[in-house]
Protein backbone atom coordinates (compact mmCIF):
# COMPACT_ATOMS: atom_id res chain seq x y z
CA UNK A 1 0.00 0.00 0.00
CA UNK A 2 1.17 3.52 -1.03
CA UNK A 3 2.26 5.94 1.94
CA UNK A 4 -0.59 8.12 1.46
CA UNK A 5 -3.45 5.37 0.49
CA UNK A 6 -2.12 4.31 4.25
CA UNK A 7 -2.50 7.57 5.32
CA UNK A 8 -5.90 7.79 4.09
CA UNK A 9 -6.83 4.27 5.31
CA UNK A 10 -6.05 5.67 8.64
CA UNK A 11 -8.43 8.69 8.26
CA UNK A 12 -11.27 6.38 7.16
CA UNK A 13 -10.61 4.04 9.53
CA UNK A 14 -10.88 6.87 12.13
CA UNK A 15 -14.07 8.41 10.56
CA UNK A 16 -15.85 5.19 9.88
CA UNK A 17 -15.94 5.47 6.30
CA UNK A 18 -16.34 2.72 4.33
CA UNK A 19 -12.72 3.23 1.94
CA UNK A 20 -13.40 0.19 -0.52
CA UNK A 21 -16.61 -1.79 -1.52
CA UNK A 22 -16.93 -4.78 -3.29
CA UNK A 23 -20.26 -5.53 -5.31
CA UNK A 24 -21.03 -8.43 -6.68
CA UNK A 25 -23.02 -7.47 -9.72
CA UNK A 26 -24.13 -11.33 -10.45
CA UNK A 27 -23.82 -14.64 -9.37
CA UNK A 28 -24.20 -15.41 -13.03
CA UNK A 29 -21.18 -16.96 -14.66
CA UNK A 30 -20.24 -18.32 -18.14
CA UNK A 31 -17.45 -20.91 -16.03
CA UNK A 32 -18.39 -23.60 -13.76
CA UNK A 33 -15.03 -23.38 -11.81
CA UNK A 34 -14.43 -26.68 -9.71
CA UNK A 35 -13.51 -24.40 -6.58
CA UNK A 36 -16.20 -21.75 -7.00
CA UNK A 37 -18.44 -20.80 -3.34
CA UNK A 38 -21.37 -19.28 -5.17
CA UNK A 39 -24.84 -20.76 -6.20
CA UNK A 40 -24.81 -19.68 -9.75
CA UNK A 41 -28.51 -19.34 -10.25
CA UNK A 42 -30.11 -16.13 -10.15
CA UNK A 43 -32.26 -15.59 -7.00
CA UNK A 44 -33.46 -11.97 -7.94
CA UNK A 45 -30.74 -9.26 -8.96
CA UNK A 46 -30.52 -5.99 -7.79
CA UNK A 47 -31.84 -4.05 -11.26
CA UNK A 48 -30.42 -1.32 -13.07
CA UNK A 49 -32.21 1.56 -11.21
CA UNK A 50 -31.60 -0.54 -7.47
CA UNK A 51 -28.03 -0.62 -8.37
CA UNK A 52 -27.32 3.15 -9.73
CA UNK A 53 -29.12 4.25 -6.27
CA UNK A 54 -26.92 2.03 -4.21
CA UNK A 55 -23.70 3.03 -6.07
CA UNK A 56 -25.21 6.74 -5.26
CA UNK A 57 -25.71 5.61 -1.59
CA UNK A 58 -22.47 4.51 -1.43
CA UNK A 59 -20.95 7.65 -3.04
CA UNK A 60 -22.51 10.08 -0.06
CA UNK A 61 -20.61 7.44 2.55
CA UNK A 62 -17.16 8.02 1.10
CA UNK A 63 -16.61 5.10 -0.82
CA UNK A 64 -13.78 5.53 -3.25
CA UNK A 65 -12.63 1.96 -4.21
CA UNK A 66 -15.23 -0.27 -5.93
CA UNK A 67 -14.61 -3.27 -7.00
CA UNK A 68 -16.94 -4.51 -9.17
CA UNK A 69 -16.63 -8.83 -9.60
CA UNK A 70 -19.22 -11.39 -9.53
CA UNK A 71 -19.64 -14.27 -10.77
CA UNK A 72 -18.98 -12.58 -14.66
CA UNK A 73 -20.21 -9.02 -14.69
CA UNK A 74 -19.89 -9.22 -18.12
CA UNK A 75 -23.20 -11.32 -18.59
CA UNK A 76 -24.71 -8.12 -17.65
CA UNK A 77 -26.64 -6.59 -20.38
CA UNK A 78 -26.36 -3.44 -18.27
CA UNK A 79 -23.10 -3.52 -17.65
CA UNK A 80 -20.98 -0.57 -18.91
CA UNK A 81 -24.08 1.29 -18.11
CA UNK A 82 -23.40 0.80 -14.47
CA UNK A 83 -20.26 1.07 -14.96
CA UNK A 84 -20.23 4.51 -16.57
CA UNK A 85 -22.31 5.83 -14.25
CA UNK A 86 -19.99 4.27 -11.57
CA UNK A 87 -16.98 6.75 -13.09
CA UNK A 88 -18.47 9.58 -14.83
CA UNK A 89 -20.90 10.39 -12.95
CA UNK A 90 -19.78 9.08 -9.46
CA UNK A 91 -16.40 9.22 -9.65
CA UNK A 92 -15.20 6.39 -8.37
CA UNK A 93 -11.54 4.51 -8.52
CA UNK A 94 -13.28 1.22 -10.36
CA UNK A 95 -11.35 -2.20 -10.13
CA UNK A 96 -12.96 -4.88 -12.69
CA UNK A 97 -12.84 -9.16 -11.58
CA UNK A 98 -13.55 -10.71 -14.10
CA UNK A 99 -12.85 -14.26 -16.45
CA UNK A 100 -12.39 -11.98 -19.70
CA UNK A 101 -14.08 -14.50 -22.12
CA UNK A 102 -16.33 -11.55 -23.00
CA UNK A 103 -13.81 -9.20 -23.61
CA UNK A 104 -12.85 -8.39 -27.04
CA UNK A 105 -11.20 -5.21 -28.59
CA UNK A 106 -14.39 -3.21 -28.79
CA UNK A 107 -15.27 -3.83 -25.01
CA UNK A 108 -11.38 -2.96 -24.26
CA UNK A 109 -11.60 -0.08 -25.68
CA UNK A 110 -14.77 1.15 -24.10
CA UNK A 111 -12.85 -0.65 -20.99
CA UNK A 112 -10.12 2.13 -21.11
CA UNK A 113 -12.10 5.14 -22.37
CA UNK A 114 -14.08 4.60 -18.82
CA UNK A 115 -10.72 5.26 -17.04
CA UNK A 116 -11.10 2.10 -14.84
CA UNK A 117 -8.25 1.27 -12.60
CA UNK A 118 -7.22 -2.19 -12.85
CA UNK A 119 -9.15 -5.85 -14.31
CA UNK A 120 -8.18 -8.64 -12.75
CA UNK A 121 -8.42 -11.89 -14.35
CA UNK A 122 -8.78 -15.29 -13.37
CA UNK A 123 -5.75 -17.34 -14.96
CA UNK A 124 -5.47 -20.96 -12.95
CA UNK A 125 -2.35 -22.52 -15.58
CA UNK A 126 -0.58 -21.78 -18.37
CA UNK A 127 -1.66 -25.04 -20.06
CA UNK A 128 -4.90 -25.48 -21.63
CA UNK A 129 -5.59 -28.66 -20.60
CA UNK A 130 -5.38 -27.64 -16.86
CA UNK A 131 -6.82 -24.19 -16.99
CA UNK A 132 -10.03 -25.47 -18.86
CA UNK A 133 -10.22 -28.42 -17.04
CA UNK A 134 -10.82 -26.21 -14.00
CA UNK A 135 -12.97 -24.08 -15.77
CA UNK A 136 -14.79 -26.53 -17.26
CA UNK A 137 -15.20 -24.55 -20.45
CA UNK A 138 -12.84 -25.77 -23.21
CA UNK A 139 -11.70 -22.91 -25.22
CA UNK A 140 -11.58 -20.87 -22.05
CA UNK A 141 -7.73 -20.12 -21.64
CA UNK A 142 -7.13 -18.87 -25.12
CA UNK A 143 -10.26 -16.29 -25.26
CA UNK A 144 -9.04 -15.15 -21.63
CA UNK A 145 -5.51 -14.57 -22.62
CA UNK A 146 -6.82 -13.03 -25.81
CA UNK A 147 -8.67 -10.47 -23.76
CA UNK A 148 -5.47 -9.56 -21.33
CA UNK A 149 -4.00 -8.64 -24.77
CA UNK A 150 -6.80 -6.52 -26.21
CA UNK A 151 -6.67 -4.97 -22.37
CA UNK A 152 -2.88 -4.65 -22.67
CA UNK A 153 -2.91 -3.15 -25.97
CA UNK A 154 -5.28 -0.14 -24.53
CA UNK A 155 -2.70 0.39 -21.70
CA UNK A 156 -5.07 -0.96 -19.11
CA UNK A 157 -3.70 -2.32 -15.81
CA UNK A 158 -4.58 -5.93 -15.94
CA UNK A 159 -3.47 -8.59 -12.89
CA UNK A 160 -3.84 -12.23 -13.16
CA UNK A 161 -4.99 -13.85 -10.54
CA UNK A 162 -3.80 -17.37 -10.14
CA UNK A 163 -6.03 -19.54 -7.35
CA UNK A 164 -3.83 -22.12 -6.28
CA UNK A 165 -5.52 -25.78 -6.05
CA UNK A 166 -4.71 -29.46 -6.25
CA UNK A 167 -5.77 -29.50 -9.93
CA UNK A 168 -2.92 -26.76 -10.80
CA UNK A 169 -0.20 -26.92 -8.18
CA UNK A 170 2.92 -27.37 -9.92
CA UNK A 171 1.90 -24.81 -12.68
CA UNK A 172 2.16 -21.63 -10.57
CA UNK A 173 5.70 -20.43 -12.10
CA UNK A 174 4.01 -21.12 -15.82
CA UNK A 175 1.13 -18.64 -15.14
CA UNK A 176 3.91 -16.15 -13.32
CA UNK A 177 6.41 -16.28 -16.83
CA UNK A 178 2.94 -16.11 -18.91
CA UNK A 179 2.52 -12.73 -16.98
CA UNK A 180 5.85 -11.79 -17.55
CA UNK A 181 5.53 -12.59 -21.26
CA UNK A 182 2.24 -10.35 -21.39
CA UNK A 183 3.84 -7.65 -19.39
CA UNK A 184 1.26 -7.90 -16.35
CA UNK A 185 1.32 -8.51 -12.99
CA UNK A 186 0.24 -11.94 -11.14
CA UNK A 187 -0.76 -12.30 -7.93
CA UNK A 188 -1.11 -16.28 -6.34
CA UNK A 189 -3.38 -17.00 -3.79
CA UNK A 190 -3.28 -20.30 -2.20
CA UNK A 191 -6.69 -20.47 -0.16
CA UNK A 192 -9.77 -22.73 -1.67
CA UNK A 193 -12.88 -21.03 0.75
CA UNK A 194 -15.94 -22.99 1.50
CA UNK A 195 -19.22 -22.51 -0.25
CA UNK A 196 -21.23 -19.34 0.97
CA UNK A 197 -24.23 -21.70 1.90
CA UNK A 198 -21.62 -23.37 4.40
CA UNK A 199 -20.40 -26.32 1.94
CA UNK A 200 -17.04 -26.87 3.44
CA UNK A 201 -16.63 -30.20 0.17
CA UNK A 202 -14.75 -28.12 -1.97
CA UNK A 203 -11.82 -27.58 1.03
CA UNK A 204 -10.52 -31.00 -0.52
CA UNK A 205 -9.30 -28.81 -3.12
CA UNK A 206 -6.91 -26.69 -1.24
CA UNK A 207 -2.98 -27.97 -2.03
CA UNK A 208 -1.38 -30.36 0.52
CA UNK A 209 1.18 -29.18 3.01
CA UNK A 210 3.86 -30.20 0.93
CA UNK A 211 3.37 -27.70 -1.84
CA UNK A 212 2.41 -24.80 0.51
CA UNK A 213 5.35 -25.74 2.09
CA UNK A 214 7.13 -24.74 -1.58
CA UNK A 215 5.38 -21.89 -2.57
CA UNK A 216 6.27 -20.20 0.69
CA UNK A 217 10.10 -21.02 -0.16
CA UNK A 218 9.85 -19.41 -3.45
CA UNK A 219 12.54 -16.41 -3.66
CA UNK A 220 10.33 -14.98 -6.69
CA UNK A 221 7.05 -14.85 -4.90
CA UNK A 222 7.81 -13.80 -1.33
CA UNK A 223 11.56 -12.08 -1.77
CA UNK A 224 13.58 -13.05 1.23
CA UNK A 225 12.58 -16.77 2.06
CA UNK A 226 14.16 -16.50 5.52
CA UNK A 227 12.79 -13.88 6.60
CA UNK A 228 9.38 -14.71 5.29
CA UNK A 229 9.61 -17.78 6.95
CA UNK A 230 10.77 -16.57 9.90
CA UNK A 231 8.61 -16.81 13.78
CA UNK A 232 7.43 -13.52 14.16
CA UNK A 233 8.76 -11.82 17.39
CA UNK A 234 6.01 -12.16 20.47
CA UNK A 235 3.20 -10.03 20.29
CA UNK A 236 2.86 -6.59 21.72
CA UNK A 237 -0.15 -4.94 23.52
CA UNK A 238 0.09 -2.57 20.66
CA UNK A 239 -0.52 -5.60 18.31
CA UNK A 240 -2.94 -7.40 20.82
CA UNK A 241 -5.17 -4.25 20.79
CA UNK A 242 -5.32 -4.06 16.72
CA UNK A 243 -7.75 -4.89 14.57
CA UNK A 244 -7.12 -8.40 12.46
CA UNK A 245 -8.40 -7.15 9.18
CA UNK A 246 -10.07 -4.27 7.38
CA UNK A 247 -13.72 -6.19 6.67
CA UNK A 248 -16.17 -4.18 8.67
CA UNK A 249 -13.46 -1.38 9.06
CA UNK A 250 -12.84 0.54 6.15
CA UNK A 251 -14.20 -2.18 3.13
CA UNK A 252 -17.14 -4.74 3.17
CA UNK A 253 -18.96 -6.56 0.84
CA UNK A 254 -22.17 -6.03 -1.26
CA UNK A 255 -24.00 -9.36 -2.86
CA UNK A 256 -26.52 -9.06 -5.97
CA UNK A 257 -29.25 -9.02 -4.21
CA UNK A 258 -28.53 -6.46 -2.09
CA UNK A 259 -27.15 -8.21 1.18
CA UNK A 260 -24.02 -6.68 2.56
CA UNK A 261 -21.32 -8.65 4.40
CA UNK A 262 -18.27 -7.35 6.19
CA UNK A 263 -16.61 -9.02 3.22
CA UNK A 264 -16.79 -11.33 0.75
CA UNK A 265 -15.44 -13.78 2.46
CA UNK A 266 -17.55 -13.61 5.40
CA UNK A 267 -21.12 -14.27 5.09
CA UNK A 268 -22.61 -12.97 7.95
CA UNK A 269 -25.49 -10.94 6.75
CA UNK A 270 -25.74 -7.01 8.12
CA UNK A 271 -28.27 -5.68 6.70
CA UNK A 272 -30.10 -5.44 2.64
CA UNK A 273 -30.14 -2.15 0.85
CA UNK A 274 -32.96 -2.59 -1.06
CA UNK A 275 -34.97 -2.20 2.76
CA UNK A 276 -31.96 0.16 4.27
CA UNK A 277 -29.84 2.76 3.39
CA UNK A 278 -26.27 1.46 2.71
CA UNK A 279 -24.79 4.09 5.48
CA UNK A 280 -27.16 3.07 8.37
CA UNK A 281 -25.75 -0.94 7.63
CA UNK A 282 -22.29 -0.07 7.48
CA UNK A 283 -22.76 2.54 10.88
CA UNK A 284 -25.53 0.64 12.85
CA UNK A 285 -25.98 -2.80 12.16
CA UNK A 286 -25.11 -4.96 15.58
CA UNK A 287 -23.75 -7.36 13.26
CA UNK A 288 -21.23 -5.27 11.80
CA UNK A 289 -20.53 -3.34 15.01
CA UNK A 290 -19.78 -7.03 16.38
CA UNK A 291 -17.25 -7.80 13.71
CA UNK A 292 -15.70 -4.01 14.45
CA UNK A 293 -15.39 -4.78 18.11
CA UNK A 294 -12.79 -7.92 17.96
CA UNK A 295 -9.39 -6.87 18.48
CA UNK A 296 -6.33 -9.67 18.19
CA UNK A 297 -5.99 -9.78 22.31
CA UNK A 298 -9.93 -11.32 22.53
CA UNK A 299 -9.63 -13.87 20.02
CA UNK A 300 -9.83 -17.76 21.48
CA UNK A 301 -7.28 -19.79 21.06
CA UNK A 302 -5.04 -17.27 18.74
CA UNK A 303 -4.20 -15.29 21.49
CA UNK A 304 -1.74 -17.61 22.83
CA UNK A 305 -0.47 -18.53 19.81
CA UNK A 306 3.40 -18.25 18.52
CA UNK A 307 1.61 -16.95 15.16
CA UNK A 308 -0.64 -14.17 16.31
CA UNK A 309 1.16 -11.22 15.44
CA UNK A 310 1.94 -12.39 11.82
CA UNK A 311 -0.81 -14.96 11.10
CA UNK A 312 -3.20 -14.43 8.02
CA UNK A 313 -6.30 -15.43 10.09
CA UNK A 314 -9.04 -14.49 8.37
CA UNK A 315 -12.13 -13.48 10.64
CA UNK A 316 -14.82 -15.00 7.76
CA UNK A 317 -12.99 -18.71 7.43
CA UNK A 318 -12.91 -18.62 11.41
CA UNK A 319 -17.05 -17.82 11.24
CA UNK A 320 -17.08 -20.55 8.48
CA UNK A 321 -15.85 -22.49 11.06
CA UNK A 322 -17.91 -21.40 13.42
CA UNK A 323 -16.40 -18.86 15.95
CA UNK A 324 -15.58 -15.34 14.17
CA UNK A 325 -13.32 -15.11 17.38
CA UNK A 326 -11.94 -18.59 16.63
CA UNK A 327 -8.65 -19.60 14.37
CA UNK A 328 -9.32 -20.00 11.05
CA UNK A 329 -7.49 -23.52 10.18
CA UNK A 330 -6.70 -22.99 6.86
CA UNK A 331 -4.44 -19.81 8.01
CA UNK A 332 -2.98 -22.25 11.35
CA UNK A 333 -1.94 -24.06 7.97
CA UNK A 334 -0.39 -21.67 5.77
CA UNK A 335 1.71 -19.97 8.94
CA UNK A 336 2.19 -23.92 10.25
CA UNK A 337 3.78 -24.86 6.37
CA UNK A 338 5.67 -21.31 6.58
CA UNK A 339 8.03 -21.67 9.68
CA UNK A 340 7.76 -25.20 10.57
CA UNK A 341 5.45 -24.44 14.05
CA UNK A 342 2.08 -25.85 14.28
CA UNK A 343 -0.18 -23.19 15.79
CA UNK A 344 -2.04 -23.28 19.17
CA UNK A 345 -5.07 -24.17 17.43
CA UNK A 346 -3.20 -27.17 15.69
CA UNK A 347 -1.39 -28.22 19.29
CA UNK A 348 -5.21 -27.77 21.10
CA UNK A 349 -6.67 -29.97 18.52
CA UNK A 350 -4.26 -32.65 18.62
CA UNK A 351 -4.71 -32.80 22.49
CA UNK A 352 -7.86 -33.18 22.20
CA UNK A 353 -7.96 -35.75 19.39
CA UNK A 354 -9.37 -39.19 20.86
CA UNK A 355 -6.76 -41.63 20.63
CA UNK A 356 -7.31 -44.48 17.93
CA UNK A 357 -6.34 -47.27 19.55
CA UNK A 358 -7.19 -48.22 22.87
CA UNK A 359 -5.41 -50.14 25.39
CA UNK A 360 -6.68 -50.97 28.43
CA UNK A 361 -4.87 -52.81 30.72
CA UNK A 362 -6.32 -56.77 31.44
CA UNK A 363 -7.83 -57.37 34.64
CA UNK A 364 -6.84 -60.71 36.54
CA UNK A 365 -10.03 -63.01 36.17
CA UNK A 366 -11.90 -62.93 39.80
CA UNK A 367 -12.08 -66.31 40.02
CA UNK A 368 -9.37 -67.84 38.76
CA UNK A 369 -7.63 -70.58 40.89
CA UNK A 370 -4.36 -72.44 40.31
CA UNK B 1 -3.61 38.23 -18.05
CA UNK B 2 -5.53 36.39 -20.51
CA UNK B 3 -8.64 34.08 -19.54
CA UNK B 4 -7.58 30.45 -17.68
CA UNK B 5 -10.51 28.00 -17.87
CA UNK B 6 -10.52 24.28 -16.40
CA UNK B 7 -12.31 21.10 -16.67
CA UNK B 8 -12.09 17.82 -14.54
CA UNK B 9 -10.30 15.68 -16.21
CA UNK B 10 -13.08 13.25 -16.37
CA UNK B 11 -10.31 9.88 -16.27
CA UNK B 12 -9.62 10.38 -12.58
CA UNK B 13 -11.61 8.79 -9.56
CA UNK B 14 -12.08 11.61 -6.71
CA UNK B 15 -13.50 11.45 -3.04
CA UNK B 16 -13.65 13.87 -0.53
CA UNK B 17 -12.39 12.59 2.78
CA UNK B 18 -12.78 14.16 5.65
CA UNK B 19 -12.41 17.73 4.27
CA UNK B 20 -9.86 16.98 1.69
CA UNK B 21 -10.10 15.54 -2.06
CA UNK B 22 -8.32 12.67 -3.05
CA UNK B 23 -7.47 12.09 -6.17
CA UNK B 24 -6.59 8.77 -8.44
CA UNK B 25 -4.75 9.20 -12.03
CA UNK B 26 -6.22 6.57 -14.17
CA UNK B 27 -2.67 7.06 -16.31
CA UNK B 28 -0.61 5.44 -13.72
CA UNK B 29 -3.13 4.97 -9.84
CA UNK B 30 -1.14 7.66 -8.69
CA UNK B 31 -2.69 8.95 -5.57
CA UNK B 32 -2.89 12.34 -4.44
CA UNK B 33 -4.19 14.94 -1.61
CA UNK B 34 -5.66 18.56 -2.83
CA UNK B 35 -5.46 21.25 -0.32
CA UNK B 36 -8.01 23.09 0.54
CA UNK B 37 -6.97 25.46 -2.33
CA UNK B 38 -6.72 23.03 -5.18
CA UNK B 39 -9.63 21.53 -3.41
CA UNK B 40 -11.97 24.81 -4.35
CA UNK B 41 -10.45 24.59 -8.37
CA UNK B 42 -11.29 20.83 -8.27
CA UNK B 43 -14.53 21.68 -7.64
CA UNK B 44 -15.17 24.65 -9.28
CA UNK B 45 -13.82 23.46 -12.45
CA UNK B 46 -16.82 23.09 -14.80
CA UNK B 47 -14.68 24.11 -18.32
CA UNK B 48 -17.38 27.30 -18.70
CA UNK B 49 -15.98 29.62 -15.39
CA UNK B 50 -13.18 31.91 -15.71
CA UNK B 51 -10.26 30.97 -13.47
CA UNK B 52 -10.22 35.23 -12.44
CA UNK B 53 -14.21 34.77 -11.18
CA UNK B 54 -13.72 31.25 -9.43
CA UNK B 55 -10.47 33.50 -7.29
CA UNK B 56 -12.67 36.29 -6.74
CA UNK B 57 -15.81 34.14 -5.84
CA UNK B 58 -14.32 31.61 -4.21
CA UNK B 59 -10.97 31.72 -3.19
CA UNK B 60 -11.03 35.37 -1.88
CA UNK B 61 -13.63 35.22 -0.04
CA UNK B 62 -12.72 32.28 2.05
CA UNK B 63 -9.08 33.06 2.50
CA UNK B 64 -7.93 36.60 3.32
CA UNK B 65 -5.65 37.32 0.19
CA UNK B 66 -5.12 40.26 -2.01
CA UNK B 67 -6.95 39.10 -5.91
CA UNK B 68 -3.88 39.55 -8.18
CA UNK B 69 -1.49 37.58 -5.48
CA UNK B 70 -4.47 34.84 -5.52
CA UNK B 71 -4.97 34.81 -8.89
CA UNK B 72 -1.04 34.39 -10.00
CA UNK B 73 -0.72 31.83 -7.36
CA UNK B 74 -4.08 29.72 -8.67
CA UNK B 75 -3.04 30.28 -12.30
CA UNK B 76 0.32 28.32 -10.93
CA UNK B 77 -1.78 25.88 -9.06
CA UNK B 78 -4.10 25.22 -12.15
CA UNK B 79 -0.93 24.46 -14.52
CA UNK B 80 0.50 22.09 -11.72
CA UNK B 81 -2.92 20.33 -11.92
CA UNK B 82 -2.99 20.20 -15.34
CA UNK B 83 0.29 18.70 -15.30
CA UNK B 84 -0.69 16.04 -13.03
CA UNK B 85 -3.62 15.34 -15.61
CA UNK B 86 -6.02 15.94 -12.72
CA UNK B 87 -7.06 19.36 -14.76
CA UNK B 88 -7.61 20.66 -18.03
CA UNK B 89 -6.92 23.68 -19.20
CA UNK B 90 -7.47 25.93 -21.95
CA UNK B 91 -7.85 29.78 -22.71
CA UNK B 92 -11.10 29.08 -23.92
CA UNK B 93 -14.44 27.40 -22.59
CA UNK B 94 -13.99 23.50 -22.40
CA UNK B 95 -16.79 21.43 -23.52
CA UNK B 96 -17.31 18.92 -21.29
CA UNK B 97 -18.64 15.36 -21.85
CA UNK B 98 -22.16 13.97 -20.59
CA UNK B 99 -21.42 13.53 -17.10
CA UNK B 100 -18.65 15.05 -16.25
CA UNK B 101 -19.04 13.97 -12.46
CA UNK B 102 -20.47 15.03 -9.01
CA UNK B 103 -17.76 16.63 -6.83
CA UNK B 104 -18.78 15.01 -3.74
Amino acid sequence: MSGLLEEMTEKALKHNIPLSVQVDLTYRCNERCVHCYLDHHDHGEMTTAEIKHLLEEMAEAGVFILTLSGGEIFLRKDFFEILEYARRQLLFCVKLKTNAILIREAEAARIRDLGVESIQISIYSHRPEVHDAITLVPGSLKRSIDAVRFLKSQGLRVILANVLMVNNAQDYKGVRALADELGVECTLDPTITPMMDGDRSILSLNVEHSALREVFRDKGLVGDVDDFCSIAAPATEDVLSSTPCSAGHTTCYVSPYGDVFPCVQFPLPTGNVRKQRFIDVWRHSERMNDVRSIRLKDLSTCTSCTHVSSCTRCPGLAYMEGNMRGPSSQDCEKSFARTGVPSANMLAKKRHAPNLIQIQALSAPASATA
Amino acid sequence: MSKLFMARNPRVAARALDGEMMIMSAKDSTLFTLNRTATILWQSADGTTPLEEIVQNRICTEFDVEASAALEDAEKLARDLAGYEILQISDTPIQQGKGSGDSR
